[in-house]
């Protein structure tokens, strides 16, 4: 899957004649990258009208209920972006048994001593900045992988609750499956309490998540934001030692 | 006892007309509809009068008397004439030893037969101390009474889920009833529960001898499988966005939805728009007050009445998952800005590093 290219050094180099070695690796694959943006679209649809249902905005154009329905289509635009979300994340969840091993499951969990380890590496290198390299991941490092299999939790969470609620309303069986959570719960009042605090949950991620990608951009240059349009990285080939910065 | 109820009307001086209109509201009362007084004349004519004991513990009464104004008075007379109704601390003649009498009478002449209706929670903290009648706790009144119980109905929210005394922190420890006995309890939940809904329960389980369908919360599903809000007739305001922003603006004078004010509507079960109160007058949501979700679980800790979200525990009465949100969201903001500070001077580092290195290649 990997193409080796050579890109030029970078220009700070007086004299650029000793090229430096960059293999290009084929990490996400398509079917990665369009759950990544359809489940991006999804959300931020979710997050926007979600918060929509709960604040609505003063938004009159008409003095009789009859002359408009924006706030019906808020919501209709809210379950239909949840159904396509679930169903995305559901063709995921199968992606990652039968996907590269970058999308695999065992990404997710840090069952491994060597995960284990990259997680403080992590953590001193790129969120405490207190070491200047740490080693390179060519897909999710550990820590990401376990923040991101909290981010399913949340998601299955999420699912849960929403069809709960959505079930009141609905006859069709996959919501139905779902009425037991009202009193589980205690009732639907609580429901919606933590199916909305949780949609700060996705807030919080959004803004963590975007800035980390344009951080690993930034800091590593090997193209981690083009890699989830193209689904190419660039590993630097130095002495044997790929993947490591050093 | 042995007589049906049409033996006991006919005794009285009703005439079979009256008898015949009699069955026929019932039957409306009940859900049955035209096809079901046939039913409802059969079951009248040869069932026994059931004998009834109302049981009153951690309540305010405001179950009793919501009952006697339900708005079929031929209904609901003929079902006070009609039910034995042995035993209610608020409505017998009766009193102390005599009161006493007739419970014990009721329960071990009809074994298996009567019918118990509670109105109340019950305490449990500290053996029960803090409910008792005749020197007998409200727990061990309850499991006597249930025991050889055709039927046990829980009146009102305080039977059902507790209400206001099992509101936090909860001194007394009252607990609903369907914990405490292994009878399926029918719930009728309220505060109080519409009189119309009681009676046609009642009539329900009188006619068909059975219990009616119930939901997961064990409440009858007639009249608590839809929210009030899916038959409100504001409704088209909230799917039009046309909502009232405070009491007393245009919007409230428009009759638009409260969903704004805090109106719990949207996750209360009860039938209070399409049954109404004082005889189909009116109910909250119609008089231009949110729905306050009375019928609902827990409904006094669930955050203040005039907003439709609780509060976050811990933050303060009026913050909101949002309000915390808003923070939580900030904060992130403002850390994911440190951190790109930091990197800016990493990078440098990064830069000259990299240069030093290709200088050293080359």
């Amino acid at each position: 899957m990997s193409t080796p290219s050579t890109v030029a050094g970078n220009g700070f180099s007086d004299n650029a004649i000793h090229p430096v070695e960059y293999r290009r690796v084929y990490v996400w694959e398509l079917p990665v990258r369009v759950y990544h943006w359809i489940n991006a679209v999804a959300l931020v649809v979710l997050c926007v009208t979600g918060y929509l249902i709960g604040a609505p905005l003063r938004a009159f154009y008409a003095a009789e209920a009859y002359q408009q329905y924006w706030f019906g289509w808020v919501r209709f635009l809210h379950f239909l972006a949840a159904f396509v979300y679930v169903f995305n994340f559901a063709a995921r969840l199968y992606w990652g048994f039968v996907g590269n091993k970058y999308s695999h499951w065992n990404a997710f969990f840090p069952l491994k001593k060597s995960q284990q380890q990259e997680i403080v590496d992590v953590i001193k290198a790129d969120v405490l900045e207190t070491r200047m390299h740490g080693p390179i991941s060519t897909g999710h490092n550990a820590l990401a992988g376990l923040i991101y299999f909290g981010t399913f939790l949340v998601f299955v969470f999420q699912t849960i609750t929403g069809f709960a609620l959505y079930s009141s309303m609905s006859n069709s069986w996959l919501p139905r499956m779902f009425t037991w959570i009202v009193p589980l719960m205690g009732g639907e009042f609580a429901v919606r309490f933590w199916h909305h605090l949780f949609l700060w949950f996705f807030v919080t991620f959004v803004i963590v998540h975007v800035y980390l990608a344009f951080y690993h951009d930034y800091i590593e240059g090997r193209g981690t934001v083009s890699s989830i349009i193209g689904g190419w990285k660039f590993d630097r080939e130095k002495s044997g030692k790929a993947g490591n910065r050093k | 006892m042995g007589q049906s109820i049409w033996n006991s009307m006919e005794q009285k001086g009703y005439s079979r007309r009256d008898f015949l209109q009699f069955c026929a509201a019932a039957a409306t009362a009940a859900g049955f509809g035209q096809t079901g007084v046939a039913q409802v004349v059969s079951a009248f004519e040869k069932k026994e009068k059931p004998a009834v004991v109302w049981m009153h513990f951690q309540e305010c009464t405001c179950c009793s008397e919501s009952f006697i104004r339900a708005s079929h008075p031929i209904v609901l007379d003929a079902l006070l004439d009609v039910l034995s109704l042995n035993y209610s601390e608020t409505l017998m003649a009766a009193s102390g030893f005599q009161a006493e009498k007739s419970l014990n009478d009721t329960i071990a002449n009809n074994k298996g037969k009567y019918i118990v209706l509670v109105e109340g929670a019950v305490p449990t903290k500290d053996d029960g101390v803090y409910c008792m009648i005749g020197g007998k706790t409200a727990e061990s009144i309850l499991q006597t009474v249930a025991k050889d119980a055709a039927a046990v109905i829980a009146w009102g929210s305080c039977a059902s889920n507790g209400c206001v005394q099992a509101a936090k922190p909860n001194p007394t420890g009252a607990t609903p009833i369907y914990k405490l006995i292994d009878k399926p309890v029918i719930n009728v939940p309220g505060c109080p529960p519409i009189a119309d809904v009681m009676m046609a329960v009642v009539t329900h389980l009188l006619v068909l001898g059975q219990v009616p369908a119930l939901d997961s919360q064990g409440r009858p599903k007639e009249f608590y499988g839809r929210r009030v809000h899916d038959t409100c007739y504001r409704r088209p305001n909230y799917d039009a966005g046309l909502f009232v922003e405070a009491f007393d603006d245009e919007n409230a004078r428009k009759g638009y939805c409260l969903y704004k004010m805090g109106c719990k509507g949207p996750v209360t079960y009860n039938a209070c728009s399409v049954v109404k109160w004082n005889e189909g007058t009116s109910y909250p949501i119609q008089s231009g007050h949110g729905c306050i979700g009375c019928s609902e679980a827990g409904f006094w800790d669930n955050g203040p009445f005039y907003q439709h979200l609780p509060s976050f525990p811990g933050f303060g009465i009026e913050s909101t998952a949002d309000t915390v949100g808003t923070v939580v969201g900030i904060a992130t903001v403002a850390g994911v800005a440190a951190h790109a500070v930091v990197t800016n001077i990493r990078k440098r580092k990064v830069i000259a590093e990299v240069h030093a290195e290709d200088q050293k290649e080359s």
